[in-house]
């Protein structure tokens, strides 16, 4: 397999490695770096559990190929927690039993955050349609549609706007 | 703490709702799942699987694999020994040893596509994937058979050529696909529809099933120089994991040490074994660490779903809608080996009522699919599909209430089972008139839309388990569970072990033990954690209790009869002592000058366990011109005995009624004419996502706790995937004007009833 250097910025700090051939953004991160919140669910796009942000946009990091990270800005669930303090939305998801095995729940985080940053104060459907590309088979989605929903209220009230 | 009815009020951390321990690990990605482990040297291997559904396999030519730079092992199920075979107990139900093992490596035919034939392990994945094109298979390639009842028929293709039907006597002169007929039953079915007032009957079929956790197979194995092995897993049972691989490998079991993983899900899909035996035999041939992930289109090809049915029922009433007999014929696909849940079926099928009469068939059938695996309520989803949309029939006939008719013919304790058990604290009835009264039911149905209610009934299972408590020297506690927590379970063994000790729950911890750390534990599934490994865990704590009292009575020296253990300190009630209580903590920290450390482990066969019941309401629309059904409003009730913590009680509730949803609208297997699976994906095999679903409501009913847990639990992960099928097909008929009789009533098939109507 031909690799390349590969130079990115991984929640916030650069990065160099060698990936390339067939290999997935996922896998680079997993393999390679040893980030492995980010999951491997189907590899072909349709359950979100290796939802990432690159350059502002929500991805799945299993259809992008690593050598596409070139020079682009990468955000994984092991960003997510500020300093030693957790986001909003993963406190609100442990609040609110938003999870019970657990594998689902970084993409759904990733995802969640990504909607709160474009919209803070969301509507249960636009919840669960911004939700929809992220499976989860234990939860039903109940709570974690509620956990959202109560992440985005208590964000807009540090931050109002 | 053991006469088992504790009021609610007296309880201080046992129906609250912390945060569960492991929880910060899960929502920060820190979380290890099977896949998330990496060794130095660790090879990556890879399956070869057969692309026929039936084929004789007449030559694996590996050399030119084993040819390849950076390949260091290949396998085949020549590797394996499974030397006398035997049975080993796997959570629902004993499974055969040789059959796990020509499951997870083909022994002279494969049965279906996607069978694994041969495994390599290489240095990339790049080598193991190029490895796999260079193993040569010749197949002499069989007609095959998928569907259950062309299985049954007398020319159809035979799997196993030493497969002759049990349970009918004689013994059959020929081998068939039918593996088991399972007959149970009471009473006089005949007479009683000879004089029955009003008789309803159907023809039901459902799909195979996928449980569909996100989390696809991995394992890494590593064989040591000596034969000392470490497994690392995402499994439901650790000590499941290493009873099969040592009796497929033929090694002691006390070289093999097995390390859980996190799971990311299983739905009893992880009760037995696909990967671990082979990675093991991969690294006992090289020496070296051996990783094995499956992708998503293997979980499907080669994992198990649950059984498809059809099933054949037939009821007799009074004209005052009581239930005087019902006959059933039940036939549950196996897939590729026996095994299929059909006498689990026939025992749930109307375990929720009273009925005098009952006569019930089960053919556990072969064909050519994936061997099925346990799947939350193994059995019953199918069976209770067919008896609750008959109640409905029924129902609509007398001109009933859905609720009264399930009221009416309910169970209540002292009442027998058709499997012998006599009902006990049993909430149906309280169940049901909760249910009737919650404003879901008291709301009328919106214009355009239909309800539908349907029930649900699951054994629960106690027996084998371990668990430890050991108090750190700060007072600090922590629990050793010896199963897997796949939905919550450390929060719960953590509260309960708070609650005897009397301590917040910030102050225990609770972790998952490796087969070396802990005694030994049946598989997490039969929904017996929270039972019996709660129980062995409670015990634990009582333990450490006594030896606490034991200490501060030895302190103060007084007779132990006069210290009470209250809120985590041992308090004197002996007049004649003037002394302060003794905390956890202070107790804790001269541990070494009162006995050296205090620490308990227990082990139990927990019996007890008490059966669940479940209810839920329906509210849905279809679209006339697509035929999608959109459910828009869903309660579910169950009683639960009493819910150690609550949210995760109502997440169990909540998820498998999204499942049974999905199960019912537009979960199936599609094979093709050559016997090939046309949807082994996530984007073909559809799922329920967030925007399929609404909010779903529950009741928890807590009218009846179990006598027999320290705190009244019962399980209760696997009852509510039971009733969701029909609440769900019952609403749809009335929208249809017909009765739907064929799971998954998908667009398509909405569309063309509608149409025919």
């Amino acid at each position: 397999m031909s690799r390349v250097r590969i130079s990115t910025i991984v929640n916030g700090e650069p990065v160099e490695f060698l990936g390339g051939g067939g290999q997935s953004l996922l896998d680079a991160l997993r393999d390679e770096l040893r980030l492995t919140g980010s999951k491997e669910g189907c590899g072909t796009g349709d359950c979100g559990a290796c939802s990432v942000v690159v350059d502002g946009r929500l991805v799945c990091s299993c259809l992008m190929l690593a050598p596409e990270a070139e020079g682009k800005r990468i955000e994984t669930i092991e960003g997510m927690q500020e300093g030693s303090e957790l986001h909003p939305l993963q406190r609100q998801f442990l609040e609110h039993a938003a999870l019970q095995c657990g594998f689902c729940t970084p993409g759904l985080l990733v995802a969640s955050k990504a909607l709160l940053d474009r919209n803070p104060d969301p509507s249960e459907t636009e919840v669960r349609y911004w939700l929809a590309g992220n499976m989860c088979r234990c939860t039903g989605y109940d709570k974690v549609v509620r956990a959202v929903l109560d992440a985005a209220a208590e964000l807009r009230q540090e931050r109002p706007r | 703490m053991s006469d088992g009815n504790q009021g609610g009020s007296k309880l201080k951390v046992v129906g609250q709702r912390p945060v569960r321990p492991d929880g910060v690990d899960k929502v920060t990605g820190r979380a290890m799942f099977g896949a998330d482990f990496h060794l130095p040297g660790m090879l990556t291997g890879r399956i070869k699987r057969s692309p026929h559904a039936h084929a004789r396999i007449i030559r694996i030519d590996t050399s030119a694999a084993e040819a390849l730079a950076g390949v260091k092992a290949v396998a085949t199920g020549a590797d394996f020994d499974t030397g006398a075979g035997g049975e080993v107990e796997a959570g629902e139900g004993a499974t055969a040893v040789k059959e796990v093992a020509a499951n997870c490596l083909a022994m002279g035919k494969a049965l279906y596509q996607g069978h694994a034939v041969a495994a390599v392990a290489a240095t990339s994945p790049e080598i193991a994937a190029e490895a796999l094109d260079l193993i040569e298979v010749t197949y002499e390639v069989l007609p095959h058979v998928i569907d259950v009842e062309e299985a049954i028929a007398a020319n159809a293709p035979v799997l196993h050529d030493d497969l002759f039907t049990t349970g009918v006597t004689p013994k059959p002169a020929k081998p068939s696909n039918v593996a088991v007929k399972t007959v149970m039953g009471r009473g006089d079915v005949p007479g009683a529809f000879a004089a029955a007032d009003v008789t309803v009957e159907g023809h039901y079929s459902t799909a195979a099933v996928h449980q569909g956790y996100i989390e696809p197979h991995a394992c890494v194995a590593s064989f040591g120089a000596d034969g000392q092995s470490v497994v690392w897993c995402s499994s439901q049972g650790q000590f499941l994991v290493r009873a099969l691989c040592a009796k497929i490998l033929n090694m002691p079991l006390s070289d093999i040490k097995v390390i859980p993983a996190e799971i990311g899900g299983g739905f009893g899909g992880k009760t037995t074994v696909y990967l671990e035996p082979v990675a093991l035999a991969l690294s006992r041939k090289c020496g070296r660490p051996v990783k094995i992930v499956m992708s998503r289109e293997e979980v499907f090809l080669a994992s198990g779903p649950t059984s498809g049915a059809v099933m054949d029922i037939k009821l007799a009433a009074t004209e005052a809608g009581k239930i005087t007999a019902a006959e059933m014929t039940l036939k549950y696909q196996a897939g590729a080996f026996p095994g299929s849940p059909v006498h689990l079926g026939c025992m749930t099928a109307f375990a929720c009522y009273d009925v005098e009469n009952l006569a019930l068939t089960g053919y556990d059938v072969v064909s050519n699919r994936p061997k099925v695996a346990a799947y939350r309520a193994p059995g019953a989803p199918m069976a209770a599909f067919a008896v609750e949309s008959a109640i409905d029939d029924l129902a609509k006939k007398l001109g009933m209430d859905p609720i009264d008719i399930r009221i009416l013919n309910g169970v209540r304790d002292g009442m027998k089972t058709v499997y012998g058990a006599t009902v006990r604290s049993c909430a149906f009835v309280e169940m049901l008139e909760q249910l009737k009264a919650h404003p879901h039911y008291q709301t009328p149905v919106a214009a355009g839309q239909a309800r539908g209610v349907a029930a649900g009934f699951w054994f629960n299972i106690g027996g084998e388990s371990s668990a430890a408590v050991h108090v750190d020297e700060d007072g600090g506690v922590t629990v050793v569970s010896s199963n897997p927590d796949i939905g919550g379970s450390r929060a719960s063994m953590a509260m309960m072990a708070a609650e005897v000790l009397g301590l917040p729950i910030e102050k225990v911890r609770c972790t998952v033990a490796d087969t070396t750390s802990i005694g030994f534990s049946g598989s997490t599934g039969g929904s017996r954690v929270t039972f019996a490994t709660g129980m062995a865990v409670c015990q634990a704590a009582e333990k450490v209790v006594v030896d606490l009292k034991r200490r501060a009575a030895a302190t103060w020296e007084c007779d132990i009869a006069n210290v009470e253990w209250r809120d985590g300190a041992a308090v004197c009630t002996d007049p004649a002592k003037d002394v302060k209580p003794l905390s956890m903590k202070a107790l804790a920290s001269k541990s070494a000058k009162t006995g050296g450390p205090i620490a308990s482990e227990v082990s139990i066969n927990a019996q007890g366990a008490a059966a669940g019941y479940g209810a839920h309401i329906c509210d849905l629309q279809i679209d006339r011109e697509t035929g999608r059904t959109t459910v828009v409003r869903y309660t579910a009730a169950q009683d639960v005995g009493r819910a150690i913590h609550p949210s995760y009680v109502e997440g169990q509730l909540q998820g498998g009624a999204a499942q049974g949803v999905g199960w019912a609208l537009n979960e199936e297997y599609v094979y093709g004419p050559k016997g090939t699976l046309d949807n082994a994906s996530f984007l073909d095999y559809r799922m329920p996502v967030a925007s399929d679903l609404p909010m779903i409501d529950t009741i928890l009913v807590e009218t009846k706790p179990n006598p027999r847990h320290p705190f009244g639990a019962k399980g209760v992960g696997e009852v509510p995937i039971v009733p969701p099928l029909a609440a769900v097909a019952n609403a749809v008929s009335q929208i249809v004007g017909k009765r739907m009789t064929s799971l998954p009533l998908s667009p398509a098939r909405v569309l063309a009833a509608m149409e025919e109507k």
